[in-house]
């Protein structure tokens, strides 16, 4: 089962750094398809592996012993057997009950160990600021100014990276399996998430703690690159302007998938938790207070920077402004690839 | 035999039982006879079992493939939170207890009834108007929380959290109520010379279970209460926009909610003592230990809460405190099970289809307890929650103990409560069915856990998708199981066999009288003389004989 990733729409491709092959790497782990891609995936796949030995060995040999007790002590065909006056044994009730407290320390010992390594990172760390909202990851470097990514981790290997995340409305969880990390993404306050990448690839980003109804598309990518590429991949995927030869509405194309807009409006017709884009230019809706509305240039971009101000009847208030977001620019063309959508 | 038999018993065998002692509808809903709303239980928990069994299937059937099949992403929200909802508040926490040990505590202790029979009534009622507030919930605007109601999102979500939490609420008390009762019972009802070391290991199950209910739920109703007034009255106590703690609800919620873990798997521990020993002919083996190490768990499962919030960013100290105390659990857990295996040890074993899903149990318990040690491990737990993996171990622990247990005691009790045989063979497919069905579903599910699949997921990724469609394909065979027991349980009752009062060769007190009990169970108190598990076939001519 590769994990040939993912999700992937397809207007992230081009988000791809040149470096990346597309497809992260198989695992080299045996007991799992899932890549190792972090310094605490490695090390947490040794003890995985030391808890699947023991808890084999425990399971084989309990249920031998069951299935063979089972077969012995049948009943006879008639009848029943003598059977034993057995009532307990102090010697054996001490150690079944000191082998399995011998192993639990040493889970939990190693655990422990491994776990507070997870949880301090070192202090040469790279800063991202991630945020989470129903119903996607926005991701921001304080180093490059005005870069805010939906969904795209960019990271370079071998870069110790620390993200401190908080959430907007309620809990989300972020979850890098490939790395074997998650942490819960808290509304008023800051929850700390370290890790060391050390195999370029694209790896998944998912939400694991449930967040209402897009919680399955709170999808995202962790792009992994060498350190060489990563100032010019990270600015590359950044920038958010149109291009000499690009036209309106495939920079409108670029600016929907930076704004994370596809968890909840389809271009299909079909109705997530906000309206699908298609034929959606120049309709009149009803508002929840009866009124209507004509969906014009103006509509469309008070409802980007202030999306509760009139709710389309049937729809409830949950999108999050993009004031701030999104320049005038970026929204002109965001329109423009929304009449493009008939 | 351990109790005295009356040796003239002055009664004619004919003495009408508790089904027809009394009659007509009135004579069922005020009855205050432990065994009819042991009856009565049963027949609602097996409703609730039902819906939300059917739940389950349209949820795994609309997994069959990545993208959305027929459910919306909010109805699947919604059926995973009746689900789960249901099955653990309408269905497991009352199954055991309020099922079987309603309608088995007084037998098996040899007194009239329950301490309280009104208290008992009122506790029925209770459970009912809870359930009625559920359903409420469902037919108006539905529930889409998760059957924990975390905050802020139960706060903010705009369905029907008032009046589903209102229900939980209740049926809170309809558990302290019924674990007061059996508290009380046990202390002060037991037979003339039963003392605490002669009491049946499932009376000893049950006295653990009735007391974490009665110090644990009250939390729960607590914690619900407060996000009733959050949510009615705009005080921030958990939204942390009112300058509440969301974390704080997880808190809460778990202090009552763990220990309610073991208000579910416990008296599942007792039947399979029950089980294990009368159909292998053998004194339990190690009762002291299996009877302390239920009180240890009961004792221990208050302080474990905080493993559920491992990754909540809880402090590292709290982590760390919180997953030693998990193992800790593990240990009476490991006894148990040890025990149950060494009690096979120079038996006779028949197997008949209670003893059957005796075994299954052995191998389904075994690893939810063994895969409960990843989740306690901090590192690995890490990785591992709120995926499919916490998924797959709480459904062995739950199902593959709790439900296969009390599937296990209903057919080991059947022909007690109903007076009839149930057939034999037809009892064996289903045990098989269910067996196959459950390991099929839930095993791959610790494959897709640690491949990284999340929980409440609608769509998911392809790579997922083969070891979802065999997941599925097993929850099938697991419901046919399960609806073929139902129909030959219900099959039995209009053309079953009459059962004798003893078929299983049983000697704790409810095979002492007959097959179904008379209202009052015993003509006359019985008198204990020893052991629950001093069966006639035990060698006590060898010298290797410990007592």
């Amino acid at each position: 089962m590769l994990f040939s990733l993912l999700i992937a729409p397809a207007a992230a491709e081009a988000a791809l750094p040149p470096s990346n092959p597309g497809t992260p790497p198989m695992s080299d782990s045996p007991w799992s398809l899932l890549p190792a891609a972090s310094a605490n995936a490695e090390a947490l796949d040794s003890l995985y592996i030391f808890f699947w030995i023991l808890c084999g060995i425990a399971f084989v040999g309990m249920i031998g012993v069951q299935a063979y007790f089972m077969w012995k002590y049948k009943k006879p065909a008639e009848g029943h057997a003598k059977t034993s006056p057995l009532t307990h044994n102090g010697k054996l009730e001490f150690i079944w009950s000191a082998i399995p407290t011998f192993f639990f320390v040493i889970l939990f010992a190693w655990g422990e160990i491994e776990y507070m390594k997870q949880v301090t990172p070192p202090p040469d760390a790279m800063d991202v600021r991630v945020t989470g909202q129903k119903w996607s990851w926005t991701i921001e470097y304080p180093e490059v100014k005005g870069c805010s990514l939906t969904n795209d981790l960019y990271v370079p290997v071998g870069q110790p990276m620390r993200l401190t995340m908080t959430s907007l409305d309620v809990i989300h969880s972020f979850y890098l399996p490939a790395f074997r990390l998650k942490k819960d993404v808290v509304p008023g306050r800051y929850t700390v998430l370290w890790f060391e990448a050390t195999k370029p690839g694209l790896y998944p980003l998912m939400c694991t703690e449930y967040c209402g109804d897009e919680h399955s598309s709170m999808v995202g990518r962790v792009h992994v690159v060498a350190q060489e590429e990563y100032d010019a991949v990270l600015a590359k995927a950044c920038e958010l302007k149109q291009g000499d030869t690009e036209s309106t509405e495939d920079f409108g194309a670029r600016v929907v998938t930076r704004g994370g807009c596809a968890s909840c409006h389809t271009t299909d017709g079909t109705v997530k938790t906000g309206p699908s884009f298609k034929g959606l230019f120049g309709k009149t809706e009803t508002l929840s207070d009866g009124s209507t509305v004509t969906v014009d240039e103006n509509y469309i971009r008070e409802s980007i920077l202030e999306p509760n101000a009139k709710i389309v009847s049937g729809f409830s208030p949950q999108m999050p402004s993009f004031a701030g977001r999104f320049d005038d620019k970026q929204i002109a063309a965001l329109i423009a690839y929304i009449k493009a959508q008939k | 035999m351990s109790t005295a038999v009356q040796s003239h018993d002055p009664h004619p065998a004919t003495e009408p039982s508790y089904l027809v002692s009394k009659r007509g509808l009135m004579s069922w809903l005020v009855t205050v006879d432990h065994k009819r709303l042991g009856l009565m239980y049963l027949a609602s928990v097996m409703f609730f079992f039902l819906i939300a069994g059917i739940l389950a299937i349209a949820l795994r059937t609309e997994l069959f493939t990545p993208d959305q099949d027929f459910m919306s992403a909010q109805t699947y929200n919604q059926v995973f939170t009746l689900h789960g909802a249901i099955m653990v508040f309408l269905f497991i926490i009352p199954s055991v207890p309020a099922a079987l040990g309603n309608f088995l505590l007084p037998l098996m202790l040899g007194a009239k009834d329950v301490a309280f029979p009104r208290l008992n009534l009122l506790s029925f009622y209770v459970y009912s108007v809870a359930a009625v507030f559920l359903i409420v919930a469902i037919l108006t605007s539905g529930l889409d929380t998760g059957w924990t109601f975390y905050t802020p999102y139960s706060t903010s979500t705009g369905t029907a959290v008032i009046t589903a939490t209102t229900g939980v609420f209740i049926a809170g008390f309809s558990s302290i109520l019924t674990g007061l009762n059996f508290v009380v019972t046990v202390h002060k009802m037991r037979a003339p010379g039963m003392n605490w070391n002669r009491m049946p290991l499932f009376v000893w199950a049950i006295y653990s279970t009735a007391v974490i209910q009665v110090l644990a739920t009250p939390v729960l109703a607590i914690t619900l209460l407060l996000l009733i007034i959050e949510r009615s009255l705009g005080i921030g106590i958990f939204d942390p926009a009112m300058g509440g703690d969301p974390v704080l609800f997880q808190h809460f919620f778990w202090f009552y909610s763990h220990p309610a873990v073991y208000i579910m798997i416990l008296p599942g521990f007792g039947i399979i003592s029950e089980i294990i020993t009368v159909h292998s002919r053998k004194h339990i083996f190690g009762y002291k230990a299996i009877a302390l190490s239920s009180v240890a768990i009961a004792v221990i499962s208050f302080v474990v809460w905080g493993h559920h919030l491992f990754v909540s960013g809880q402090s590292e100290l709290a982590g760390v405190l919180f997953s030693f105390l998990t193992f800790a659990v593990g240990v009476p857990t490991a006894i148990k099970v040890f025990s149950w295996v060494a009690t096979l040890y120079k038996g006779s074993i028949q197997y008949n289809t209670a003893c059957w899903y005796g075994m299954a149990f052995l191998w389904t318990f075994t690893v939810g307890g063994l895969t409960g040690l990843p989740l306690s491990t901090l590192a690995i737990d890490v990785h591992l929650h709120d995926t499919y993996f916490v998924v797959a171990h709480f459904h062995y622990v739950m199902v593959g103990g709790t439900v296969v247990a009390f599937i296990g005691g209903l057919h080991h009790w059947w022909p007690k409560m109903t007076g009839k045989m149930f057939n034999e063979t037809a009892g064996k497919i289903g045990c098989l069915l269910v067996f196959i069905g459950f390991n099929v579903t839930f095993m791959t599910q610790f494959f897709l856990g640690h491949q990284g699949m999340p929980r409440r997921y609608y769509a998911y990724l392809p790579e997922y998708q083969t070891m979802h469609q065999v997941s599925t394909i097993g929850s099938w065979i697991l419901a046919a199981g399960l609806l073929w027991t139902l129909i030959y349980l219900v099959h039995s009752l209009f053309k079953g066999e009459k059962a004798p009062s003893n078929p299983w060769g049983g000697v704790s007190l409810e095979w002492e009288t007959q097959s179904p009990p008379i209202e009052h169970n015993f003509h006359d108190t019985p008198h204990v003389h020893g052991s629950p598990y001093d069966f006639p076939e035990i060698d006590k001519s060898g010298g290797s004989a410990h007592h």
